[in-house]
């Protein structure tokens, strides 16, 4: 019963904002709502961490180690954007860039995207998985659109057509794995139960269940942001509000991750070939190659960030698609790294935009000088997130090569030559973005900066020491699904 | 007896979808196109409807009721609200190369048919032979989003395509759990509100519901 207030916490802030979130107090309502949501979390965590697997509702949600750390996750990143977009917000508001009623619109939406995520991730049943995976689309797609300038307007027809399209053959191959499902369990609600498909994986036909993976990845993998699917992708976290490219990058790509693997635990157990691992594995390489060199064209600081996202879900579909312990741990670890470093970035990134009016990395300069904590803030997030020891991104994408060249030695010199070029593209950029004369100008709100460090100490605490009971549940988790 | 009737039935009103699909792929007027999408859910519903009444399963007829309720009568309503108050009545659209895609389509069609031959033999149920037309229209209608250069239509085309997805449902599975059912028509009503609330907010901006216009977002 811990599962209801998790998920009815973020509904009723959803309904609530939308009467009140254009009030002054707006934002700290928002972001007592994302704390409440954080606690009916972590208390769901300890309860499972305490006594295994549980279900609710007449198996309706089920929550194991697997979603349990993400959820977790997710309400944590969910807070902490919600800290940052008080000051983001009223700036936006001071400038004169939102009215009153698109602020009601941000935070209502924030909630309910919040919400969507949640039930994606704690729902059994496949079907309901689908349907809050298009909630979530939906949730934000007036989010991405919230400045009505024509590239704005342009991202988010984008963002919703290509979703929606992708994500309408998620639905097919829905109904192609009930199809499946049916002839061993039998017509109605239980055939599309995850713990009911896992217990006959076995005996699932294997015509139709590989069909119905093919069309599963491209439609979540869509929302994952994988090569060829992104096209999206950069457009939405450019030209949207940043707590919400914050908590694009940060949770819903993860959530879509999700999505896909537990697609492919059921898969691989009717299968019982490499097939859902090789498609997968081919599908996060081209993801890891390509956004790797996109990075270096790039001028919009927002654009980069999201080409460098596009590349680490690439690395994290890679390391689920090999399988196995190791990489299942690595895969997992990196999923909590990415989050955290990557939404630390958006929220220096959006601070660092509004003090310098621009997104426009040729534009922005001298940020240590002007305001020391936004340009180390920048400065360690970047080397944080391009995989530098002693974070915890390194120690994630080390256990990904190690493993590849065990396993696959070919993929290596992809990955090695991709992540290469990563850093020369990025660090490149950020370089005299930091450094310089300054161009900033004073914020009229203070900047939160609070949770960026919060995050990046976390990510250097998880690159030289990760706690046993996290260890534990890692592992437990890389266990389900590996 | 009953069930080779309505099978036959199934399968009339499943070459109908088909037809209607293509027809929808060569229309060049929007009020047109609209009236077909209330032909194809017309459509969709009757099928489901006999399905149901062959089979005795009862969710299917609140299947059937969302169908009518949602794609026959509200959903081409606000279309048809949202075209008067767009003034866009009489736009018709300049398709060039009709007969290249109606073989674009044809092509698609035989894809689809072979894609899903060894699916539907193991499919017991009796509209079995259907699937294959359902996923048929799915394709069509992802063709028409990519020919269309307006946004109603690409939005009708997205319609059409969750047309088609739910008739791959009843036909492969007597459909899916009416949960299920019920939160992808939610989705469905939540998404044309907001195409709705878009169409306005891209006039406002380009004076125009011409997507060309919106296609300056790319790398360089």
């Amino acid at each position: 019963m811990e599962i209801l207030p998790v998920l009815g916490i973020p509904l009723l802030g959803g309904v609530l904002l939308g009467l009140v979130g254009h009030k002054r107090w707006a934002p700290e309502l928002n972001a007592f709502m994302s704390f409440a949501t954080l606690a009916a979390a972590a208390a769901l965590t300890a309860r499972v961490i305490a006594s295994g697997p549980v279900t609710a509702l007449e198996e309706q949600f089920f929550v194991d180690p697997f979603n349990v750390f993400l959820v977790a996750l997710t309400a944590f990143v969910g807070f902490t954007t919600s800290l940052f977009s008080r000051p983001y917000m009223r700036t936006e508001e001071h400038d004169g860039r939102l009215s009153a009623g698109r602020l009601r619109l941000y935070h209502s939406m924030y909630q309910l995207f919040s919400f969507t995520m949640l039930l994606t991730l704690l729902t059994n049943n496949v079907g309901i998985m689908w349907v809050a995976m298009e909630g979530a689309t939906l949730s934000t797609v007036l989010l991405v659109s919230l400045y009505r300038t024509p590239a704005s307007l342009e991202a988010a027809w984008k963002y919703f057509i290509l979703c929606s399209v992708g994500i309408a053959q998620a639905l097919f191959g829905t109904i192609l794995l009930y199809f499946a499902a049916e002839k061993v369990l039998g017509p109605g609600g239980t055939a599309l139960l995850w713990t009911h498909l896992h217990e006959v994986r076995g005996e699932l036909e294997p015509t139709v269940v590989s069909l119905a993976f093919v069309f599963l990845l491209v439609g979540y993998g869509t929302k994952v942001g994988l090569v060829p699917l992104h096209n999206w992708l950069p457009d939405a976290h450019a030209e949207g509000p940043t707590p919400v490219s914050a908590v694009l990058s940060g949770l819903l790509l993860n959530v879509a991750l999700y999505a896909v693997v537990r697609s492919k635990v059921l898969v691989d157990g009717a299968l019982e070939t490499g097939f859902s691992g090789n498609l997968m594995m081919g599908f996060g390489l081209v993801s890891v190659v390509v956004a790797a060199f996109f990075l270096s064209r790039q001028k919009d600081i927002k654009r980069m960030f999201a080409y460098s996202s596009v590349e680490h879900m690439g690395i994290m579909t890679f390391a689920f698609g090999m399988g196995g312990p190791v990489a299942a741990f690595a895969g997992l670890l990196h999923m909590t790294v990415h989050s955290l470093t990557k939404s630390a970035i958006f929220f220096t990134v959006g601070h660092a935009a509004h003090a310098t009016g621009t997104q426009n990395m040729d534009s922005i300069r001298g940020l240590m000088r002007q305001s020391p904590t936004i340009g180390w803030g920048l400065a360690i997030g970047t080397l944080a997130i391009l995989g530098m020891p002693p974070f915890g991104v390194f120690t994630s994408e080390f256990m990904v090569l190690t493993t590849a060249m065990h396993e696959h030695s070919w993929a290596t010199p992809f990955l090695l030559v991709a992540l290469g070029v990563a850093f020369a593209a990025v660090f490149g950029k950020v370089q005299p973005m930091v450094f310089g004369e300054p161009t900033a100008r004073p914020l009229p709100h203070p900047p939160a900066l609070v949770p960026v460090f919060v995050h990046l100490a976390i990510v250097l605490m998880l690159g030289l020491y990760i706690p046993p009971y996290l260890v534990d549940w890692y592992r437990q988790a890389a266990a389900l699904i590996g | 007896m009953a069930d080779t009737v309505s099978g036959q039935i199934v399968n009339l009103l499943a070459a109908f979808l088909l037809l209607v699909a293509f027809a929808m792929l060569s229309q060049r007027r929007v009020l047109s196109l609209v009236r077909l999408f209330a032909w194809q859910g017309a459509a969709l519903a009757a099928s489901t409807l006999v399905v149901a009444y062959t089979t005795a399963q009862p969710h299917l007829y609140i299947s059937a009721a969302i169908t009518i309720g949602l794609k026959v009568i509200f959903i081409p309503w606000a279309l048809h609200r949202l075209i008067d108050r767009l003034d866009v009545r009489w736009d018709v659209e300049t398709l060039i190369n009709i007969p290249t895609t109606m073989l674009a389509g044809i092509a698609l069609v035989i894809f689809a048919f072979a894609l899903a031959t060894p699916i539907s033999q193991m499919a017991g149920t009796l509209t079995r032979s259907t699937l294959g037309i359902a996923l048929a229209c799915v394709l069509l209608s992802f063709l028409m989003m990519i020919v269309r250069r307006k946004a109603i239509p690409q939005v009708i085309g997205f319609l059409a395509l969750e047309n088609g997805l739910f008739f791959a449902a009843t036909s492969a599975t007597y459909g899916m759990p009416l949960v299920v059912e019920l939160g992808v028509a939610l989705d469905v009503l939540v998404g044309t509100f907001i195409f709705g609330i878009f169409f306005f907010h891209i006039r406002e901006q380009f004076e125009s519901l011409d997507i060309r216009h919106m296609e300056k977002l790319k790398e360089d």
